[in-house]
Order: structure tokens, then sequence, then C-alpha cells
């Protein structure tokens, strides 16, 4: 922590802002090497394999929320989507893995829809539009799930969640690829390009012509549809579906892993990589602080400094 | 309208300064001496000197940039001078924040309504001060009297309950005017009032000020509406690029000098350069490929009707305020009309939306670069594909070797000086990043080129170089609107000018009257409906009981207000 | 000078007004009903909802279930008080789950010391808690959504750090003074529904009847109106989100004195179920308007929505949050056309 205090007379802008973009690599790097030094068994090839798998969920929902902050939103509903698709996933596994997949991911892209509206339309703050089906969402996924735990027994599932390529477990690769689509969808895209100009300049983007309700809309259909995939690939990792537990506290996770990963609150900019690295650097900062004997408690306190100096950064950098 | 003599006696040769002396001018009430301020990259006010005298109403006129803000903002405390100091009375005084000006008796009316909407009336005025009961709770029914006594005796009748933003502007003007006199001003600076006002609230407007002024309080009076200014103001100070032009008796300074001196223009120069006349060779075609009929909306627009031929640059003057930018607006689709027809190549526009008009050809460059035009995080070549984006995608996925062929075309052709296609826009200069926005809009290769100030704030070579493109593309045969508040732009830069008043035509100059002077005359001109004699233009007939109001004020005010015999003393002239 | 002030008093005893009078056009009737609307709707379907429920159960409308809907209200009520000033002023405040929790646990610790520590040391830390928030808002600028995340994260870590990673419950000695604050009761109404209405008495005379209450009203509805007119817009944020923290550590005070411990593992969420009440009850989430009578019936009507759900009995709970989700769509929907036709757009 104690690497976050400024110098007084240096140049603050420019240090607050490779701060912001290279910060927490530097971070993640240091941590490894930490642990390198000072953990037993840390830098394992089991250790590593567990941690990212642990850390995927997150990754694939923090990738979501990452684009809708992008636009100046956020979305509190990650959780109780994770929830709704585990919960409706079990309901058609009888007709096979594929059929039930569908369904679930459709639970995501209408949850995406519901939220996308009321921020585009109706023309709500986005906090408000996504609170009412983060309460009504895991809500509806108990109803759904009659309150019970449901064993998973679908062995195609199961494989999702325990099989590896290669060594790397499945679940892991799928968030890589997510990650590496996502950037290219911000990147390569005119829909990408379109997004980040309407975070951060919506009049600059309408009076352009930029479709900037449809941007918007597809913007938080996305982030429901990942929601969803990570809430199934959560499920097959338990080996069941809990939509009591189920993504509880995902919609801090993600946001913690976005703003961590260097972007800004403000829109106009998404930094995936970043992200994921935010990911990252939470899941080994919870790692190494239980090795080391430090408790839960030790971990969600530096958590939020962490957040608070990411962004206090940020917000250094914008009143240059 | 002051009465010639009123003002000419309170301008009466300055004898010598002693305070018994009749003609002297009444001692300043609040005086600004020698201020300046910088903001990063500008200086604002340099070395400015205000004086506001006991009693008076006192004009400060200046276009975008003058610096009338910043002084405002400096004599009521929400900035403080770099240099320089503030009296009040002959005492120096320093104002930290907004409350300690109002403490010393300095009100402010600003031009957006600066109250709270959502609350009563009654709260809005006594926000900060709100009357107590025994128990120290607010006492609403001492509030509530109050407001209805301090309106009633503004001639206004409204529930002091109401939602403020349930009452009309006007009236939401009104109660910012009792808040700022229920406050013991002994100053009150008001930043263009009348600007979203109907003319009858003005009349009541007027009517409240005459009474303020009959009680001693000194107004600071901002306005671009000359009629206004001729009409309620004994003094003027002009301020232009952050500097002081002019102050003196507004009875002595006649129109055109006004505006000449408001936007830099000598009139001698002026004059010689109009026997000159110009020519620059373009021959626009015969039919238009924009016509715009009827364009209205409440407050802003009032039956704009306008047509742009393809090749020729059409200029649109006014001052402020006059509706300029809403015009530019309203024909790129980014402003709701309440009514209004817009064709475009012999096709009418259906559905009035910014897509709309760009897919039709219409682009605008809008005028506040910062909040409108450019994404500052975006890179140059990301800002100058932005709204071409489709085009240069194939299947949703953007050809980087398209747009870079595209980008490498305008960087070159606009000669945009950046570290290279991928150095963020928010980190070049004013002019550059005009240019990428120019560029944004030429690539979508339209047809009528909207252009509201183009060159403000951008360094005078880059500004050189704008000015050209804009004849090139002229040239070319692109249809182009150009909005210039500079008469030398306008006037070099354009074929035609309409000129814009109050929301509505005032007049066109075409061919050998394109001239600074014959623009300075139609701006100068009398709004027609604000005069009370009969108006040249043959005044509208819905406007007529406001004139006769007028005059009946014009006539009334100065003798209820004992003002003819010169120094307006307040102590001696207090009817009350 | 003197005599210049004296000739600008305000008491406008001039002559009759010439000309014109400025009537202002009375509100039309759509727009008082939209008024009205907005203003009693919660109300309205409120009683709407206990008439129905009172025909169709017959253990509704008895003294005993009311008794049990008021007290399950009345910690969330507390909670969702604060969090109606803060909605006022345009912020919002996540963190009051986490400090109800650690306010209950502080208190449960500290009641082995007696009643007055048990009761002041809670509003120590969560006032405390409450006053970062609002420093950190206020001065440091930051956005009240992230600042009251971290702490939400913040105070639970905290919670965690004083009863060994929840292991160890604090629990309020019988019979205590402290324990008798939240078990007693007058009438069989508990002390704590009876301390909210107090405290909803008292919130609504600062909300509506004092300078402060003012100051928050102006700081939402209009923050640079607020400054220019000389409102210490900074001083009244930092008050506010303090005043936060104090109400929700109260509140968690309150009900490990009822539940006799302090549980380490309630409050999670409770901050969204607060700001659902609030926004039910009639506050703009966008700050400037709102009332503490509104935020007390949106509670009962989550209060009551989730009683009648227990009472049929076929459902499970989880349908609560079904209905409460689905009436925050409508309520918050139906604010914004209501609002813009109260407008006259």
């Amino acid at each position: 922590m104690t690497s976050f205090a400024l110098p007084r007379g240096l140049d603050r802008p420019r240090l607050a802002d490779a701060l912001q973009r290279y910060g927490v690599y530097a971070a993640v790097l240091a941590l490894l090497v930490f642990n390198g030094i000072f953990t037993d068994h840390f830098l394992t090839a089991d250790n590593l394999r567990t941690q990212l798998v642990q850390v995927s969920p997150v990754v694939i929902v923090a990738l979501g929320m990452a684009l809708v902050i992008g636009t100046e939103g956020v979305d509190l509903s990650v959780g109780s989507t994770m929830a709704l698709s585990g919960a409706l996933l079990p309901l058609y596994l009888g007709y096979g893995l594929l059929p039930s997949l569908l369904v679930a991911l459709l639970a995501g892209v209408v949850v995406g829809l519901v939220n996308g509206s009321l921020v585009s339309l109706v023309g709500l703050q986005p906090i408000v539009a996504t609170l009412a089906l983060f309460v009504g969402g895991r809500g509806l996924a108990l109803v759904i799930a009659d309150g019970q735990l449901k064993q998973i027994e679908n062995t195609d599932l199961l494989s999702l969640g325990t099989d590896s390529v290669l060594g790397i477990p499945v679940v892991v690769l799928i968030a890589g690829v997510l990650a590496a689509m996502v950037a290219g969808l911000v990147q390569r895209t005119t829909f990408g390009r379109q997004l980040v100009a309407v975070g951060g300049n919506r009049r600059a983007a309408a009076l352009a012509g930029l479709p900037v309700r449809r941007v918007l809309i597809g913007v938080y259909v996305i982030c429901g549809v990942l929601a969803s995939l990570a809430g199934v690939l959560a499920t097959a990792r338990l080996t069941a579906s809990d939509p009591s537990s189920l993504g509880n506290l995902m919609e801090l996770s993600a946001i913690t892993a976005v703003v961590v990963g260097g972007t800004p609150l403000t829109g106009g900019s998404v930094r995936v990589l970043g992200t994921v690295f935010g990911a990252l650097l939470m899941q080994l900062l919870h790692a190494t602080l239980v090795t080391h004997d430090l408790h839960d408690s030790t971990a969600q306190m530096v958590q939020a400094g962490i957040i608070l100096v990411a962004v206090y950064v940020a917000r250094e950098r914008r009143a240059r | 309208m002051a009465p010639p003599e009123a003002a000419a006696a309170q301008s009466a040769p300055p004898g010598p300064d002693g305070p018994g002396d009749p003609a002297a001018p009444p001692a300043p009430v609040l005086e600004a001496v020698g201020v300046s301020k910088r903001f990063p990259g500008v200086v604002a006010l340099d070395d400015v000197s205000f004086t506001l005298r006991a009693g008076e109403i006192h004009a400060l006129v200046g276009e975008n940039g003058a610096g009338k803000s910043t002084l405002i903002k400096i004599l009521t405390g929400v900035h403080r001078p770099d240099e320089g100091e503030l009296r009040l009375g002959g005492e120096p005084v320093a104002f930290h924040r907004p409350h300690e000006a109002q403490q010393a008796g300095i009100s402010t009316i600003y031009q957006e309504v600066n109250l709270v909407p959502l609350m009563s009336v009654a709260r809005n005025i006594f926000l900060g001060r709100e009357p107590r009961t025994r128990l120290g709770l607010v006492d609403f029914r001492r509030m509530h009297r109050e407001t209805a006594e301090l309106l009633g005796g503004f001639g206004i009748t409204a529930d002091p309950r109401r939602p403020l933003h349930t009452l009309g502007i006007g009236t939401q003007q009104m109660v910012a005017l009792a808040r700022a006199v229920s406050v013991r001003a002994r100053v009150v600076v008001m930043d263009e009032p009348t600007s979203s006002l109907e003319p009858r609230e003005v009349e009541t407007l007027f009517r409240v000020t005459g009474d303020l002024h009959a009680r001693g309080i000194s107004l600071v009076y901002v306005s671009h509406r000359m009629d206004e200014l001729y009409r309620i103001c004994d003094r003027v100070t002009v301020l232009r690029d952050g500097r002081l032009v002019h102050t003196g008796d507004l009875a002595d300074t006649d129109r055109v000098r006004l505006v000449s001196m408001m936007l830099g223009r000598e009139l001698a120069r002026v004059r010689k350069e109009a026997a000159e006349g110009h020519d620059d060779g373009r021959t626009p075609a015969a039919e238009p490929v924009l016509t715009a009929t009827g364009l209205s909306r409440r407050h802003l627009l009032d039956d704009i009707g306008l047509d742009l031929r393809p090749g020729e640059v059409l200029g649109l003057g006014g001052l402020l305020g006059s509706g300029r930018t809403e015009t530019a607006k309203a024909l790129a689709g980014a402003l709701p009309l309440d009514g209004g027809e817009i064709t475009v190549g012999g096709r009418r526009l259906r559905r009035i939306s910014s897509a709309a008009a760009i897919r039709a050809g219409i682009s605008l460059l809008p005028e506040d670069r910062k909040a409108e035009g450019i994404v500052p995080g975006l890179s140059v070549r990301e800002n100058i594909v932005l709204a071409a984006l489709p085009r240069l995608s194939r299947f949703g996925f953007i050809s980087r070797r398209k747009q870079d062929r595209v980008v490498d075309i305008f960087m070159k052709r606009l000669r945009i000086k950046a570290a290279g296609p991928e150095q963020k826009v928010g980190e070049l200069s004013g002019g550059n990043q005009q240019k990428v926005l120019l560029a944004r809009w030429l690539c979508l290769e339209p047809r009528v080129l909207l252009l509201d100030e183009p060159t403000r704030g951008i360094d005078v070579g880059a500004k050189a170089e704008v000015q050209t493109l804009i004849d090139e593309l002229a040239a070319e045969g692109l249809a182009v609107l150009l909005i210039s508040s500079e008469l030398e732009e306008l006037v070099e830069g354009a074929d035609r000018i309409v000129v814009l008043r109050a929301g509505s035509v005032a007049g066109e100059l075409t061919g050998d009257d394109v001239t600074e002077g014959g623009l300075l005359t139609v701006l100068a001109e009398t709004a027609p409906d604000a005069v009370p004699q009969p108006a040249p233009e043959a005044g509208d007939p819905p406007d007529a009981p406001a004139q006769a109001e007028a005059e009946a004020e014009a006539e009334d005010a100065p003798g209820a207000e004992g003002e003819p015999d010169g120094v307006p003393d307040p102590r001696k002239e207090d009817p009350r | 000078m003197k005599s210049l002030a004296d000739t600008a008093l305000p008491a406008p005893a001039g002559p009759p007004p010439p000309l014109t009078v400025t009537a202002e056009p009375r509100p039309s009737g759509r727009q008082r009903a939209a008024e009205l609307l907005q203003r009693q709707g919660v109300l309205a379907v409120l009683v709407l909802l206990c008439v129905i429920s009172s025909f169709l159960f017959d253990s509704f409308a008895t003294l005993d279930n009311t008794r049990g809907v008021t007290i399950q209200a009345s910690f969330l009520s507390i909670v969702a008080l604060g969090m109606t000033l803060v909605i006022v002023t345009g912020g919002i405040d996540l963190s009051v789950g986490s400090v109800f929790a650690l306010g209950g646990v502080v208190a449960a610790w500290a009641s082995q010391y007696g009643f007055l520590p048990a009761l002041l040391l809670p509003l120590v830390v969560c006032g405390a808690i409450g006053a970062i928030n609002g420093l950190l808002v206020a001065k440091a600028g930051m956005a009240p959504f992230i600042v009251t995340l971290a702490s939400l994260l913040g105070a639970r870590g905290l919670l965690l750090a004083l009863t060994h990673e929840g292991a160890k419950t604090y629990l309020v000695p019988r019979g205590s003074a402290f324990q008798k604050l939240g078990g007693g009761a007058v009438w069989g109404f508990g002390y704590p529904v009876l301390i909210a209405l107090a405290l909803f008495g008292l919130g609504g005379l600062l909300l509506q009847r004092t300078s402060f209450g003012q100051a928050l009203f102006a700081v939402g509805g209009s923050g640079d109106a607020a400054l220019l007119m000389g409102l210490p817009v900074a001083r009244t944020k930092v008050l506010v989100y303090t005043l936060s923290g104090l109400l929700a550590g109260f509140a968690g005070a309150l009900n490990a004195a009822r539940l006799s411990s302090g549980v380490t593992i309630i409050g999670v969420g409770m901050e969204l179920d607060a700001i659902s009440a609030v926004v039910i009850g009639g506050t703009l989430l966008v700050g400037g308007a709102g009332s503490v009578s509104g935020t007390l019936w949106g509670v009962l009507l989550l209060g009551v929505i989730q009683n009648l759900i227990n009472q049929i009995g076929s459902l499970n709970s989880s349908y609560q949050s079904v209905v409460s989700g689905g009436f925050l769509i409508v309520v918050v929907v139906a604010q914004r056309y209501l609002s813009a036709a109260r407008r006259g757009t």
C-alpha cells in the first residue's frame, strides 16, 4: 500500500496516469514475486490452476460490466442473472446440454433487454434500472427452482466444469476466449467503437448520428448474456444449481475488477486486459492473505482500500 | 427608454468633483479597479476597471469571450481576481464565496434561473435564511406571507407553495429577482435576464427594475438586446477580449458605434472597406439544395426560413442570443421543433433527427467543440471516422485499412498537426481539434455543411487555414452555412448574409451590400416590436398591447422616480 | 453607506402595481392528478392492499399480525430513514447493510459494560464510517456509489475482524437494560417500533421544518444553485452521510438488543431493500424531492407484501423479492412519466 503514496514534487498527474494504466499489472506481478519468495507451494501449476478456475466466472462477468461501465453505466443485476440462469439450467437438461444452455443464455438476453430499455428508452439512471432486476431476479430464480438446491447429473455439463484441454481447465479457456472476443469487440467492431464514443461524450455521439439507444441496449444485453454464461459455468463447477447463493455479491466483485483494472467510472474507455488483471489481482490478493493466515476480514478491508485508491487515482487524472 | 434629457443631465460635463456639487456623479457603490483574471491558457480579464454608481442602471456589453461573465463572477464572489481589487462603498473588499458577496448586499440573477426547480417559490426565496418559530423550526406561515407580499410588490400573484418549475420562466425570473432584492441588496447584477422571456414578461421585469431603481438600488444589466439597453440603462461599459473598451453614458453612444465597439471594428475602416467590395469568383447554383421554412420553437426560433445553394457560403449574422446556433441545430435535426419544414435536394425530411439529417447530407460543426464535438479520450483517427464508422466497416468489423486511408487524406488535406493519428484528441490544440471535427464531417461527403463559429478560440494561423478551406469547399460545390460573431470573417467569407434578431429573420444582405457597414446597420436596427413609436417595418399586430404598455411605461417611470432633475440621490428621492 | 443600505429595505410598500398583473395559470387537472399520485400513490396502494387482505385472510387484520409486521419493519425503516436523507441530496449510501450488522456486533460486544456503552459505542463507530463516506464524497469529490461500495466491504471486514472471522457471536447479557430496549413492549408494540416512529417524526421535522432540511433539498435539486445561493454544500453532504451511518448503526444496535446477540450474517443486501423502500416511497433518486413519510409507507408496503406471501403459505418466500422487484420497476417508470407530466411536457 505504501507504494501508492505519491511523493511531493513529482509530476502527480503523469504518475497517476501511469498508475491507472499499468498499476494493476505491476501489482499482479509484485504479488506473484512476493509469493514466489515467501509462500511455499504458491507458484505451482496446481495452485495457479486453482486460482484461475476460481477467478474465471468473475472475469466473465467483469468483461460485461466493463462494457457497461464504458458507457457510463453500471449493472447491479449480474449476480441475480447468474442465479437465474443457474436455476433455469437443470429444467431443460433432459433435452440435452445445448437446449438448456440456450434457455439459460436467453434469460441473460431478456434481463439485458429490460435493463437496456429502462436505461436508454425510459431514461432511468443505470443504478435504479438494474436494481429492480437485482431484487427481482434472484427471487425469480428461487421461485423457478422452488428454493431447492438441485444436483446436476448431466455429464456434458459437469465436464464443462472439470475437464481440461492440454492441462488448462475448460472454464479458464472459455474465460480467455471471451476476453479475447470482448477485446476484439471493443477494438475492432463498429459497435465497440460506438460504445466507447457514447460513453466518452454522449451528446457528441448523438450529434454525430450514432445509434445511441441501440448501442446502450446492446451493451446491457451482452452484459446479461455474459453473466448468464458465468452462471452456467459456476453451476457446472459446483455440480449443483444453487440459486440462493450463486452469484451473491458478484456485482461488487465485477465492479471492483473493472475499476481496479483502470476503466474509469466516467465512461469513454474500456480496458479489457486491465479488467482481467483486476479480477486476477483481487483473487491472488485473497489467496495470499489467506495463506498467510490473514482472514476474510483483512481481505475485505484491503479490497475496500484498493477500490478507493483506484477511483481516487482515476479522479486525479480526470481533473488534469 | 430613459428620456435623453435625463441621461444628458446625468452625463453633464465633469465639473469639479466636490461632494457638494450637484452636477458631480454620485458616489460609486461598487468598483473593480484594475482587475485581471487568468484561467489556464486564457486571460479572461486584463486590467479591467468598472465603476457602478449609486442608483444607476449600468449596461455591461460585449460578445462571447469578452469577459463579461468573468467580471460578473468576480463582482459576485464566485471568482477571485488575480490582480486588482474590489471596492464596496469605497472600502476594499475581498469575497471568498458567493455567500459573502450576498451578505455585503450584492445579489445576482443569472441567465438560466439559478434556483432549485423542485422546491416551492417561498422556499427558494428564503433558502438559507428561513424565518424560525420560537421552537427553532422553519416558520412556513411567515415565509408564505412574506413571499406573497414580496411578489405582490412586483405585481405578481403566484402561490408561494407551488414548486418553482411549475411557473413560467418569466415568473421564475421574478422569483429570482425577489430573492435578490429581499436579502437587502444594494447592488443587483442581472445577467441576460430577458433572454428566455416573452415580451409581456419583459415588461413586468422592466417595471420591477424601475421599481428597484426608484428605491436607489444600483443595477448591472447584461444584455445583447440594444432596445432594452437604450430603454432602461444610464451608462454602459463595453468589454472585448478581456479588455475594457469603453465606459460612458449610453445616451452619448449611438447604436452603430456601440455595436462596432463590441465587435471590434472601427467604423471609419468599415466604411472605407465597404467601398471596395469583394468578389471571390464563386458561382452558386441557381437551385437551392436545402430549403427551410417556418422553423419555430418556443422562446428560441420564430418562423425562420432560408435556403442554401450548392457552391455558396451563406452567412448567418446576428448578435449573441439571436438564434443563430439554434437555427443551425434545427437544420441538423438536433433541436426539436414546434413547427417547420426542411427540404434537402427536393425531398422533405420526415423525421427530424440527427441521424436523418446526416443521411440526407447535412453536417453540423457544433459551436461547443468540447461538449458537443470531440470525444476527448479517443484518438484523432477515431474522432475523424466516428460518424462514418458504418461506411468504413465490413459486417460490423472496422477496416483499419480503409480508416487509415481516409484519415491520412484528411490529416494531410486539413494539415492536422498531431503526433500521429493515434494521439488523443484531448491533447491537441483548439485549432487542430476543430480541423479533426471538420474532417469528421467531410469524410461523410455532405451536401450541406453548417459551421457554427468554426474559428472560435483557435490561433491565427489555423484560423486562416480554416477560412481558406471553407472557400475551397464551397468552390467544390458544397453548400456552406457560416455562423460567426466576427464581422470580418462573416463578410469576407459569405456570399450572402441572413441576419437574425430575437429568433427571427431581420434582414438579408446580398451582392454589394455584404459589407461590414451594411451588417452593422442591420444589427443595430431597432427590433420592430419593442419600439414605442410606429415601427418602420410595420410591427406585428400581436404585439400591439406590449407596445402600448411600453409606451405607457416609458412615460410613466421617469416621472414617478423623480429622475429628470439629474443626479438621482437615493436619500432624497426615495418616494417613501 | 449606511443610508444606502437603509434605502434598500426590502419592504415593498410601494404604490399598487401598475398595468399588468401576472397571474400564473393554475396547474392543469392532469398535472395535479400526477402530483397527487406521485405524492400519495404508495399510501393509497398500502391502504388498498391492507383492506383487501383483511377480507381475504382472517389472520391479517389481527393485533398480533400487526405487531409482527411492524416489529419486522422497524429496523429496515430506521435504515431507510437515513437513506432517504442521503438520496434527497442526490447521493446514495450502499454501506448501510454492513454498517447495520457492524452496529449490532459492536453493541452486543459493548453490552457487557452496561447500557450506555452498548448504545453509544455503535453510534460512534458507525457515525465515523458515515463521516468518512461524507468526507470522501464532499471533499475528495468521489462518486457516492463507489465510496459507499468500498465502505460496504470495509465495514463488513471490520465486523469479521471483530468476531474472529464471524466465528464469535457476542451475546447481550440476559435481563440487562439493553436487552429490554429491544425486547420490551408497550401494549404489545415493541420498543423498536415506537423508537422508529419517534425517529420518523424527528426526521420529518428535520427534513421539512429546519434549515438543514431545506439545504438537503437544495443540494439535491441543484447543487450549483445551492452553492451560488451561499449554502454550505460540502458540510451538508458530510452531515447527511454521518447521519445515515448513525441511523444504520443505531438500527443494528436495536436489532442486536432484540435478538440478544450480535449476529454477524445479517444486513447483506439490506442497502438495496432500503433503496427500494425509499424509491417506492416517492423519493426521486436524482435528488431534490422526497419525504420521510413516503419511505415509511414504502417500508410497510414491503413488509405487508412479505407478510401476505407468508399468509398464502403455498408460495415460498422468494416471491417476495419478485413482487418487490416488479413493484420497483413499476414505481420508477411511473415516477419518470409522472414527473414529465407534472412539468407539462
